[in-house]
């Protein structure tokens, strides 16, 4: 099967995390991406470790951010380097940096420069903050990200204090969002013919993440999120019972419905004790309690066996190992392998989007520093 | 011009995922027409459990359904259906979100739909796919966090914590946005239409890549710090701490650095780099001890001038009064037919320095019937 973006040619100056995932997506959608590096070392993600584990000489979360492209070793403080990338640069649909304002513009390789030599680029950039404000300069880190823009009184509950989202949350969102406005530049070039500027922020992406709860806070008063006191918490605009309940034996989560059926599949009389649909809301935590007191005293599988019969929104709580050796997961055939340069293999995940009923695999493993530059110069032309 | 300028979409979606998606076209230009039952509508128009109401319909409905046409149509009755393939016949993409086998039975999944109009690109978001043992469960964000291993990741030591907010729906929606983007580009190239599918399993997974990886590589699963944990996979100072009037985020630093700078001379012993993985318990607990006495604005002014990455820890209130929040113009008013206005925040994505704003607010269910039967299904 053809893949969508076949024929397109991306080339990453970016580096870490929220630039380079947009340029996986890209890759996976069909897109021929090249990580422009500099010599030997190649880009500062290599050498970022999680649990300090390093495979081939780079870190596996480079591995899995970086599979399926090329690298093409350039030292853009050098001259002739320097040419021989704007003479890719002629050649390539796209271009993507995170680098704070003004190092592109130092280089030389600015959107106004690059128009002036490829009228047709579309060159996308990614920054912490936007390029004006107070904030325009500080460095665009995922936790830093999170604190500012209110997300970290969303989880967790009223006794926690800010709770930060465990992932790099503000980074993934921003490289899909990334994608999405590059996509939609070239759909505007098959019409235009021209280049265009694509920028994204990690700010406004987190921003946007949380458009339904600050559309809510804008319009309501602005009352700040109250989360609930209850352990378990699961949104804090959202009533009983919507959260994570300890079981005898391990844990139950139950989504929104109508308070009354649970409270009969549970063993509990709400529909006497909270009689007005308003309290579901204004007495979240007691009514939480109530229910997490009784969810105690069975079984996780007892529990789904009535909730599930029920038509109650309720499942386990599994972990990776669970997870992942569910038939569940399992048939998504999500786990894929790529093949490392020494014949062994890395186990990671493929692209969530399916085309045409095809599930999008790619087994080419992230490439070390420069391991294309020779292939890209002869195809290219670039010596 | 907008990118998607000319191009309908007709979006038969509901609640989050899909009209999330359905929002990020519409602002990039394209012509959203919701596909609603007449009568209720969106479910998320009413069965949305927040209290917060706005001009009748809830809050969230409002957040997600701006910028979109609303056309009311009975599916199952044969007049409505004949106006709903006229207007399926002459879109660029028809979207949904019902679980496996309803469009089928209604007779607008994709292989009938592609008969009737061949370039179509067809979208579609389901909870866990078209099979396996999970297909039929309710495709609802937190059953999606608790089943895909994602609430072991935040807070401290201990139980489940939920993310708070329908991250996974979130995910799902800009997912089917990328994969129609990517279809309506190759389409503009080669006429070819497509299928593109989505399902909140698979980006849940995805959104937790790294991680995954991780267990893959080494087997081991995710073990959140006691304390001011940020992120099961790194090592101390990484978290946000209580400080003597706030809190504050401290994202790097080493050991004996941090303590240098802040003057806390118990973390100097902690020499060696991999220290701050395996001791980052009593550590972090050294840290926040310390943090707690003196003020947020202290810190940082130690930190930032030594360009270690930290920041505040903002409530909006606080946020959306600071100058690094009102420079982007994040936020805009939008209209309804009937005169309501309301706030709410535009696209994050910005093509040639302009923003995609639009002033149009949500649509009351229906009101663009006749436009709509005018100007698409009379001319057809």
């Amino acid at each position: 099967m053809t893949k969508p973006l076949e024929g397109l040619l991306v080339l990453e100056f970016a580096q870490f995390m929220a630039a380079p995932t947009a340029g996986l997506r890209l890759a996976d959608l069909g897109a021929r991406v090249i990580k422009i590096e500099r010599p030997v070392k190649g880009e500062a993600g290599r050498q970022i470790a999680i649990r300090n584990i390093f495979v081939n000489g780079d870190s596996l979360v480079f591995h899995t951010i970086n599979r399926n492209k090329e690298s093409y070793a350039a030292d853009l403080k050098d001259p002739e380097d320097l040419e021989r990338v704007k003479k890719l640069i002629k050649q390539a649909d796209v271009i993507t940096h995170n680098f704070r304002p003004g190092v592109m513009e130092k280089i030389g390789l600015d959107y106004n420069s690059i128009k002036a030599i490829n009228p047709r680029i579309v060159y996308g950039v990614v920054t912490g903050y936007g390029t004006k404000g107070p904030w325009a300069l500080r460095p665009g880190q995922d936790l830093l990200i999170q604190s500012l823009s209110g997300l970290a009184y969303l989880s967790g509950t009223s006794n926690d204090g800010p709770v930060p989202f465990g992932l790099a949350t503000a980074d993934m969102i921003c490289g899909a969002h990334f994608v999405q406005g590059i996509l939609a530049a070239l759909i505007k070039r098959s019409k235009t013919n021209t280049a265009s500027l694509v920028e994204v922020s990690l700010m406004e992406s987190v921003l946007d993440l949380q458009f339904e709860v600050i559309t809510t806070y804008l319009n309501d008063g602005g009352q700040l999120p109250q989360r609930s006191s209850v352990k378990g918490n699961g949104h804090a605009y959202l009533s009983a019972p919507y959260g994570i309940y300890q079981t005898a034996d391990s844990y139950l989560s139950l989504a929104m419905g109508d308070l009354f059926k649970i409270g009969e599949a549970i063993g509990i009389d709400l529909q006497t004790l909270y009689p007005e649909k308003e309290s579901w809301f204004t007495h979240r935590d007691e009514v939480m309690t109530l229910l997490g007191d009784q969810i105690k005293q069975k079984t996780t599988a007892e529990w789904l066996t009535k909730l599930e019969s029920a038509g109650i929104w309720s499942s386990e709580v599994l972990t990776y190992e669970q997870t992942l050796q569910h038939e569940g997961y399992k048939v998504t055939g999500m786990q894929q392998q790529v093949k490392l340069p020494d014949g062994s293999s890395l186990t990671t995940t493929r692209c969530p989007i399916r085309i045409n009923g095809q599930k999008l695999y790619s087994d080419v493993a992230a490439p070390r520093p420069g391991t294309q530059t020779d292939s890209i110069n002869a195809q290219f032309n670039l010596i | 011009m907008k990118p998607l300028e000319d191009y309908l979409v007709i979006d038969f979606s509901q609640f989050l995922s899909g009209p999330s998606a359905a929002l990020k076209l519409a602002d990039l230009g394209a012509r959203v027409i919701k596909m609603e039952k007449p009568g209720t509508g969106d479910i998320c128009r009413h069965l949305y459990t927040s209290n917060v109401i706005i001009n009748g319909e809830s809050s969230v409905f409002h957040a997600i359904n701006r910028n979109k046409e609303s056309f009311a149509a009975d599916i199952k009755n044969e007049t409505d259906k004949a106006q709903i393939w006229e207007l399926v016949k002459q879109a660029d993409v028809v979207m949904h979100n019902f679980r496996p086998g309803v469009m089928e039975r209604l007779g607008f999944d994709y292989e009938s739909v592609k008969k009737q109009n061949p370039t179509v690109i067809y979208g579609e978001i389901s909870g866990y796919g078209n099979e396996g043992p999970w297909k039929d469960k309710p495709g609802q964000d937190l059953l999606l966090q608790s089943l895909t291993g994602l609430t072991w990741l935040s807070g401290n030591a201990g139980g489940p914590v939920p993310m708070g907010l329908s991250i996974i729906d979130m995910l799902a929606g800009n997912h089917l946005a990328q994969g129609i983007l990517a279809c309506l580009l190759r389409k503009t190239i080669s006429g070819e239409g497509a299928l593109v599918q989505v399902s909140m399993l698979e980006s849940a997974i995805d959104f937790q890549f790294e991680a995954i990886t991780t267990y893959y590589y080494d087997g081991k699963l995710p073990e959140r710090s006691e304390n001011n944990n940020a992120h099961a996979y790194l090592g101390a100072p990484y978290g946000i701490y209580k400080t003597g009037n706030g809190y504050m985020a401290l994202a790097m630093g080493s050991i004996p650095q941090l303590g240098t700078l802040l003057g806390c001379e118990a973390m100097l012993v902690y020499t060696d780099v991999s220290e701050a993985f395996h001791k980052r318990d009593e550590i972090k607990a050294i840290l926040a001890n310390h943090l707690l006495t003196n003020t947020t604005d202290h810190w940082l002014d130690i930190l930032q001038k030594a360009d270690i990455w930290c920041a505040d820890v903002l409530t909006w209130d606080k946020l959306m009064q600071h100058e690094g929040f009102t420079s982007l113009d994040m936020l805009q008013n939008v209209i309804m037919s009937d005169g309501f206005k309301y706030q709410t925040t535009r696209s994050p994505i910005r093509i040639d320095g302009e923003l995609f704003t639009s002033p149009k607010g949500s649509p009351k269910l229906g009101e663009d019937n006749a436009t709509i039967i005018n100007q698409l299904i009379n001319k057809a």
